[in-house]
């Protein structure tokens, strides 16, 4: 089925208006909030001086806060570099049918079901050389391992402790794109006497664009907004070495309690993320355009 | 079958399975321990093994209260997402109409912002319409990554649907409700089915906006188990206990989907 | 090229006790080499699972599967080297039509001269030469089954040819077109082709010979003259034909045919007992009322087909079609006719069987 064949029906727009509706609600007007707030300097509830794009000047003249969006940007390219693979191959290890299906199935999306600040709290447990299994074997395997000590340690057992927790999602989504492959193409393979390396890469990786489209731009965009775990984990240390974007919002919205910068830096922050998915996206869709449409065009 | 290929699947299965097990086994082992026992002693399994903790979860109103608030508006938010997507998803799937590319993207768009940033726009916004600290609130905050998600998702899957088949049913005189429940639902199962367990999962584990939108009544699991650091350092017993008990449900939701998850569907059943 | 033998039954459950467990009750079916057969019945009938076993995508529960006098039963559809052509078109989408159709030769080993001169060749007997670099996403429905179809026949030891129903997806004004061109390519490579179907005209332009099926049972095998003009079932009866065979019930005591009402001198080699008369509407005898050798039936509803007209009777409970050819003098609505079901072209049934 070509999408450019796809009939226009300004009609359609009624079957959509639920969904604008409920999602207006709870976006627009918060964000129309967040712009105001951005433009003035709120000495006091009562008295609000408009300040322009001061603010936003303040906030790219800021070395930490390059420094935390380079750890960001490490950070999520190295979750995605390890998760999409992972989640892949995950998805094509995981037996298909029968009462085996449901069991592997219900033990692979139980990391995704636990609330974030829990997943910290379980790795922070983990690593600990005195009360973790992990902490207290690496420890008495030789190795000086520390995560609240040593930088690369902690970048690593963040890491570690995303790839656990998120690579279910991918992997999930990747095994519910396979069920959906329709046997016939199996079978014609087998007749063909493909390979299965020749399977996946003919078959079932084409069939699992789309799906894999939702999972990297999931995947980097909440690994880009990722707070609670590794707060819960390190704290951001040690010193700043796992300090990543959000956490540094926090800081300083909380910290130094001025709602402008804050808010001036949500903006820039929700921008950033913006541009990283629109290019992400646009990519995938000339992809699937050449692929898919051949010579005919919209 | 190749026997060496099949074989290097399953063990690298098991290695996963082993993966992810252990943090979450460690979790139950600590949950059945004291607190003494944890700081003291390091062991595989208790050694002495007590219910203490979870009995203290379930009997004290403070504790189990949260798990029901938490299911409350989890699944009112899950019910709203996946109605009002499904007619969403369907118009982005079958039609083009102005601006149709625009609107899917701004969707997910509302899906990129840090929860953070919204913090105190919707304290007031709750504030001003009474809505503080009730179950509804949180389950329309939450609608603001789950619509997105669900709509994205949910037209993947009918997109995979041969637009003959709707035509077909036009042609065999069905109204377009009738079609859309008796005929599409259906053969989308499996799409409704990973989208409610996805709105369902992202609704559970938030923190944020959940702890800053409920005080008392509606206060849910997640933000009573960010109490447990007292003055004596880290209650890690009854934390454990209580992590394992937020398994439970998202557990229970992905057994109930996981046929519709697991079975695809064929073309040209119809 | 490949001489096929099946004597089996299949069944998926595990236990079969009764005939409805089976998807396919016991039969002996021999396929010639070269010849080009059509699997026709409803939905169910067992069709598309005799297609599967003979390819090997299934292994029959009980019995064989003979090609050539080898027992391929258990063997891959790789060994058995048949091609199947699928309801839809399955190709790969990253690949070009050269590629696609080099594929099956590629994954052998063949050198890459031999495979371009055979993609060539193929391409050329499909017709599809000015497409072979384009990529085969952007292609229509009906092409893209013709390349289903050219990968098959690229290799140049395929045995047999499977179709599933391959036109569903076809553009109906296209479908004359692919048959064509398959009837075409049988005539040039001699291969033996199994088409599977539940569309009485397509079964009846693409094969020489057509398997009628309905319940796991194969009916008749026979061409379409023989499952015209004689039906060994009522069932082939009522599903050839548009529209199917009447069938009225009758009684047979050896020297009278009784039915409607009125009795007739008895064939001497009709059984004797309850019997169902059946004769085709194009065969129906039309004569003015109360003529001899015929019963009276009041018509109901004339329509003009175009090239003949479609008439509808009722006596006695009874209804009968008949096809009457735009020559003749047409009856109205409300006429009383004689109408002849007796002669030459009835056929008499027993149990469903043709017993005459």
């Amino acid at each position: 089925m070509s999408s450019a064949m796809k009939p226009v029906n300004q009609r359609a727009w009624l079957l959509v208006l639920p969904v604008i509706i409920c999602v207006a609600f709870s976006a627009i007007l918060p964000l129309m909030t967040v712009v105001n707030y951005s433009l003035q300097d709120i000495i006091s509830p009562d008295r609000r001086v408009f300040v322009g794009l001061e603010w936003f000047a303040e906030i790219m003249r800021d070395e930490e806060l390059h420094g935390a969006l380079f750890r960001q940007i490490q950070f999520s390219l190295s979750a995605l570099a390890i998760e999409i693979p992972l989640g892949i191959a995950l998805a094509l290890a995981m037996p298909a049918e029968g009462w085996k299906s449901s069991a592997v199935l219900v033990t692979v999306a139980l990391s995704l079901l636990i609330p974030w600040n829990v997943v910290g709290t379980i790795w922070q447990i983990f690593g600990r050389t005195d009360i973790g299994l992990l902490g207290h074997t690496l420890d008495s395997l030789g190795f000086a391992y520390s995560y609240t000590g040593d930088p690369t340690h902690a970048w690593m057992t963040v890491l570690l402790m995303d790839v656990w927790h998120w690579t279910p999602l991918v992997a999930l989504l990747v095994f519910a794109g396979l069920r959906s492959i329709p046997d016939a193409y199996y079978q014609a393979a087998r007749i063909d006497g493909a390979s299965p390396f020749a399977v996946f890469r003919f078959i079932q990786l084409p069939k699992l664009r789309g799906v894999l489209l939702i999972a990297v731009l999931l995947r980097f965009m909440d690994s880009f907004m990722i707070y609670t775990e590794p707060f819960v984990l390190t704290g951001g240390g040690p010193g700043n070495a796992t300090t990543f974007l959000s956490q540094y919002l926090t800081q300083k919205a909380v910290g130094q309690f001025d709602l402008g910068p804050a808010a001036a830096f949500s903006l820039i922050y929700f921008l950033i993320i913006l541009v990283f998915c629109y290019i992400l996206y646009t990519w995938m869709q000339t992809v699937e355009t050449t692929t898919d449409r051949g010579h005919s065009h919209e | 079958m190749n026997k060496p290929r099949f074989q290097k699947r399953t063990l690298f299965l098991f290695a996963y399975l082993l993966f992810a097990l252990l943090p979450i086994y460690w979790m139950l082992n600590m949950s059945f321990k004291t607190n003494e026992e944890i700081v003291s002693s390091f062991s595989l399994w208790p050694q002495d093994f007590t219910l203490a903790n979870y009995i203290t979860i379930f009997t004290d109103e403070s504790w189990y209260s949260g798990y029901i608030n938490s299911l409350i508006y989890v699944g009112i938010n899950v019910v709203i997402a996946v109605c009002v997507a499904l007619p969403a998803a369907y118009a982005f799937s079958r039609y083009r109409f102005l601006g149709d590319k625009h609107v899917f993207f701004w969707l997910l768009t509302n899906r990129m912002t840090p929860p953070a940033v919204f913090l105190l726009p919707f304290f007031q916004l709750y504030s001003t319409f009474g809505l503080m600290d009730t179950h509804i609130a949180v389950a329309l905050a939450h609608l603001l990554f789950n619509v997105p998600l669900a709509v994205w998702i949910l037209e993947g899957f009918m997109s995979g649907i041969p637009r003959e088949i709707d035509e077909t049913a036009y042609i065999d005189g069905y109204s377009f409700p009738q079609f859309f429940i008796k005929i599409f639902l259906p053969l989308i199962k499996s799409g409704v089915g990973v989208t409610a367990f996805f709105c369902f999962m992202f609704s559970w584990v938030e923190l944020l906006l959940a702890r800053t939108l409920t005080s008392v009544n509606a206060k849910p699991i997640v933000a009573i188990m960010t109490r447990t650091v007292s003055a004596s350092g880290m209650d890690w017993a009854t934390l454990a206990a209580a992590g394992v008990l937020t398994i439970i449900p998202g557990a229970m939701v992905i057994w109930f989907v996981r046929h519709y998850i697991a079975k695809g569907f064929a073309m040209g059943r119809v | 090229m490949a001489h096929i033998e099946l004597a089996l039954s299949h069944a998926y459950g595990a236990n079969p006790q009764t005939d409805a467990d089976y998807a396919l009750l016991p039969l002996e079916i021999t396929f010639e080499d070269g010849g080009a057969y059509a699997l026709l019945g409803p939905s169910g009938c067992g069709k598309s699972t005799m297609l599967n076993i003979i390819s090997g995508l299934v292994v029959p529960s009980h019995g064989s599967v003979k090609f050539d006098g080898v027992d391929v039963s258990t063997h891959t559809p790789q060994k058995r080297n048949i091609a199947q052509v699928f309801q839809f078109p399955v190709i790969y989408d990253t690949m070009t039509v050269a590629q696609n159709l080099a594929f099956p030769l590629k994954n052998r080993g063949v050198a890459e001269a031999v495979i371009k001169r055979r993609v060539g060749e193929i391409a050329e007997m499909l017709e599809i030469s000015a497409e072979l670099d384009r990529r085969a996403s952007g292609l229509s429905a009906d092409q893209k089954q013709i390349i289903s179809l050219g990968r098959g026949l690229v290799r140049p030891d395929v045995t047999a040819v499977l179709f599933d129903e391959p036109l569903t997806v076809i553009d109906p004004h296209l479908k004359w077109k692919i048959r064509r061109k398959l009837k075409q390519i049988h005539r040039e490579l001699k291969l033996t082709f199994l088409y599977v179907t539940h569309d009485q005209v397509e079964a009846l332009t693409f094969a020489d010979q057509v398997l009628v099926m309905s319940r796991g049972q194969v009916l008749q095998i026979g061409s379409a003259e023989d499952l015209f003009e004689r039906p060994a079932h009522t069932f082939v009866g009522h599903f050839i034909g548009s529209p199917g065979m009447n069938f009225i019930p009758a009684k047979n005591d050896g020297v009278t045919l009784a039915f409607l009402g009125k009795r007739f001198s008895s064939a001497g080699n009709v059984p004797t007992g309850d019997v169902t008369i059946g004769i085709r509407p194009e065969y129906v005898g039309v004569m003015a009322a109360n003529a001899v050798g015929t019963v009276d039936f009041q018509v109901t509803r004339v329509q003009d087909i175009g090239t003949y007209f479609s008439l509808t009777c009722v006596a006695g409970g009874v209804t009968v079609k008949i096809r009457m050819s735009s020559q003749l003098t047409i009856p109205q609505t409300g006429d009383v006719v004689g109408l002849d079901l007796n002669n030459s072209r009835t056929c008499y049934y027993q149990n469903e069987g043709l017993v005459l």
